[in-house]
């Protein structure tokens, strides 16, 4: 998994295809990062990204669940529109915010 | 593409074939000229039944076996995903959204969600021992028959 950590920010560069095969690694990585560098704000950029599943919103939420508790958020930036629609349809938009140019 | 046309193939319940089974599938759609939309929906389709396949048929045994039928019929696509795993004790409870039995590994429970909101029809046939199978169809190139009608 390709993350940088600014501060109390960690941004995750997505895979191309974020599925159940790769999502068990990036979510395994995250959390020991997550944990090591007393995270508050994770990015997931999905600038590589061109496909997702349900995988990848359970990835998106377990990181949620645990950053939440102590008032953190989570972003998306460099969604392509079939992200977006998968991002929509799942409903993770109410937690999540979806940038769509360099705000970060 | 007119008339019909099938395939099968069938794999071992690894998490690695779940992008060889959504890039067979697309390919094999190809012949229907669909849009970039249709066949991203598909293989969305696709992947989320096959992970289903793996994580709760076999329970990530990777010994198992997965199979996909897919049917062109006219500007229908069919595709069929199966196991031999364990079956769904219920049905109607399984494709409620949001619904897992594996909340320890953050399954989103979204799976069937995803399978009706980007298919057409999505049958479930499972039986608790024996295994499940998941029918989904799509018509493909809805509406642009019409339109090329038109243009000329």
């Amino acid at each position: 998994m390709k993350y940088q950590v600014q501060e109390n920010c960690l941004t995750v560069y997505l895979p191309r295809e974020v599925d159940d095969h790769n999502a068990d690694e990036i979510r395994r990585e995250a959390d020991a990062v997550i944990d090591r560098n007393h995270i508050k704000y994770v990015i997931f950029d999905f600038e590589k990204t061109d496909f997702m599943d349900s995988s990848g919103i359970g990835v998106i939420m377990g990181r949620y669940k645990t950053i939440s508790l102590i008032g953190g958020e989570v972003w998306a930036v460099h969604a392509n529109e079939r992200i977006r629609k998968i991002l929509t349809l799942s409903g993770i938009t109410k937690i999540m915010q979806i940038y769509e140019e360099e705000t970060v | 593409m007119k008339g019909t046309n099938e395939m099968e193939i069938r794999f071992d319940s690894r998490s690695e074939n779940e992008g060889f089974a959504r890039v067979a599938v697309a390919s094999f759609m190809t012949q229907l000229n669909p849009t970039v939309e249709e066949v991203a929906d598909v293989k969305t389709a696709v992947s989320e039944a096959v992970t289903n396949a793996i994580i709760h048929g076999y329970d990530g045994r990777r010994t198992g076996k997965v199979s996909i039928r897919c049917r062109i019929h006219e500007n229908i696509f069919t595709v069929e995903v199966s196991d031999t795993g364990k079956g769904i004790r219920n049905v109607a409870e399984a494709m409620q959204p949001m619904f897992t039995t594996k909340p320890e590994q953050e399954r989103s429970g979204m799976g069937f969600a995803f399978m009706e909101a980007f298919m057409d029809s999505v049958e479930v046939e499972s039986e608790q021992g024996k295994g499940t199978c998941v029918k989904m169809t799509r018509a493909v190139g809805k509406g642009r028959e019409i339109w090329t009608t038109q243009s000329l």
